[in-house]
């Protein structure tokens, strides 16, 4: 009777549950075919055609690859931190889920009455909130790489770490920039001003340059994929896992990917925004479908962004450990710094009333 | 000194400038080119679909033929088994009996014929050396097989499908159809 007593919004609590267990399970089944995608992309830009036995063109591929995942033989190496071992990929996978909670993935829909915004939680510092859970996802690469007891992945547990680390300032850097302009942590707000102005891609260019960089960073993708060279570390930090521990750190990557690529369509690509329609004069005529085409805008961006991020994977090599760290601090961070800089003098010249 | 090719180069051990350091332009020229790889045509054969097709000349799995009217050649003479360099060819000769003439087409035939594929290194020495034309190296290659004893090809094998009784059979064993 005191839980009823609260006055809890129960249906309020509903609504959420469904929203979130729709929006992971998206995500889990969007991760399970992005596999799929990276190998044939990979494929077509090497002249092969790629997995295309399991099913009509190879679309079952990604379920047989999960059998085959899930039938392995699950080895906890003798010497391992046993609990550190099993937590590693679990905080890799929770982390790159929780990342999905704060992300606009459309505009508002009416259901019974009901006006729900299909944002899980709109918070006031969704940025932040972001920031720290994609530190969090770090620990699953040290953690994994630590509780292993292996000299190699212990190597790569460092370079995960150093790597993020370094990336995050860069991050941090040039989203300050979106932040000035926006005036606004929560990413609803972004998305908002967006709709009504310009992208903000148009106003922070470089900004938004050095943040695809450090994303790729930040998600362990080539070149950045330090942490898991198979040439010098043997596979890095998933070298002791086997069976689904080891699916879960490789999907973690993928949900990674995605979660990353809304984040940057959200912030400089107008996330759910429809491109040269007016929105809010939309829903006047269509009403929920126009929340649909949102959904179906932002996903549509979200897979241009990681073709983009395959793209640069099967392009470019590894970069070596100084060249990785001279990228970041010698020349990310700076450039960083100068679009702060002028960002900052720009917002408060037209603050002041300037005209340009 | 001379250059030996036109397209030496001089090895550049210049400092990066800022610009070369960010990498970008070196990365968006090596995007393009893998970009264009996606309207190249693919070279991949879906194998058991489609099948290359072997040279004329390619000299696979033998073949022990038989003559216009279902006989077999071989007449168990061996050179085939002296000319061959890695000692593969095996084989027994028999008598023919009489009311076996529409079997055998020489009066002495083999009883046992054996081929060790694992031996075999496919030069093609019993196909020359054979007096009979009984013995063909065809276009196609051993498939694989979990024990040894299954490399060793015995007459049930090598024997092409009789032409008077399957011609059908006879047709696909020599690749026509």
């Amino acid at each position: 009777m005191t839980l009823l007593s609260l006055n809890i919004d129960w249906i309020l609590l509903i609504e959420k549950l469904a929203l979130i267990a729709i929006v992971v399970f998206a995500s889990l089944g969007i991760a399970l075919y992005t596999t799929f995608g990276e190998r044939k992309v990979a494929a077509i830009l090497q002249d092969r055609p790629g997995p295309n036995r399991a099913g009509p063109f190879g679309l079952l591929q990604p379920l047989a690859d999960g059998v085959k995942m899930f039938t392995k033989e699950d080895i906890i190496p003798s010497s391992a931190s046993k609990w550190l071992f099993i937590l590693g990929p679990g905080l890799a996978m929770t982390a790159s889920l929780m990342t999905c909670a704060v992300i606009p993935w459309g505009g508002t829909i009416e259901l019974f009455g009901r006006t729900i915004s299909l944002q899980i939680a709109d918070i006031n510092i969704g940025i932040l909130y972001i920031f720290a859970v994609v530190s969090l996802g770090v620990y699953g690469i040290m953690i994994g790489g630590w509780a292993s007891n292996n000299k190699f992945s212990l190597m790569a547990a460092l370079r995960g770490a150093s790597q993020a680390i370094s990336y995050e300032l860069a991050m941090g850097l040039s989203l300050i920039a979106v932040l000035m302009l926006s005036g606004s942590l929560s990413l609803g707000d972004i998305v908002k001003q967006q709709q009504a102005g310009w992208w903000n891609i148009v106003y922070q260019p470089l900004g938004f340059l050095i943040f695809f960089i450090c994303a790729l960073a930040e998600c362990n993708r080539t070149p950045f994929d330090l942490p898991e060279a198979e040439n010098e570390l043997n596979f890095g930090y998933h070298q002791e896992y086997s069976s689904m521990k080891l699916g879960f750190y490789l999907f973690a990557e993928y949900i990674n990917m995605i979660m990353s690529s809304a984040v940057m369509a959200s912030l400089y690509f107008g996330g759910y925004d429809i491109p040269f329609v007016n929105d809010a004069e939309l829903q006047t005529h269509l009403g929920n479908w126009v929340a649909l085409f949102q959904v179906g805008t932002l996903l549509i961006k979200i897979v241009f962004f990681i073709f983009l991020f395959m793209w640069i994977r099967w392009t470019i090599p590894r970069f070596r450990y100084d060249q990785l760290m001279n990228l970041g601090w010698k020349s990310m961070i700076p450039l960083a710094l100068v679009n702060m800089l002028v960002t900052g003098a720009l917002v408060l010249l037209k603050m002041n009333n300037w005209h340009f | 000194m001379e250059a030996l090719t036109s397209r030496a180069k001089a090895v550049d051990r210049k400092p990066m400038t800022f610009l070369e350091r960010l990498y970008l332009w070196n990365i968006l020229k090596g995007m393009i080119i893998t970009f264009s790889h996606i309207f190249k045509k693919k070279p991949t054969i879906q194998y058991p679909e489609v099948k290359r097709p072997f040279s004329p000349v390619f000299r696979g799995l033998h073949v022990l033929n038989r003559d216009e009217e279902g006989r077999e050649r071989c007449t168990a003479c061996g050179l085939c088994a002296v000319a061959c360099p890695a000692e593969a060819i095996t084989m027994e000769a028999a008598e023919r009996l009489p009311g076996e003439e529409n079997l055998y087409r020489e009066e002495k035939y083999a009883a046992k014929y054996e081929i060790n594929m694992l031996r075999c290194i496919f030069c093609g020495l019993c196909e020359e050396a054979c007096p009979k034309d009984a013995i063909y190296l065809s276009e196609t290659f051993a498939p694989a097989n979990f024990n040894r004893k299954g490399f060793v090809y015995g007459k049930d094998n090598l024997l092409i499908p009789n032409p008077t009784t399957q011609p059908e059979a006879t047709a696909k064993a020599k690749g026509l159809n």
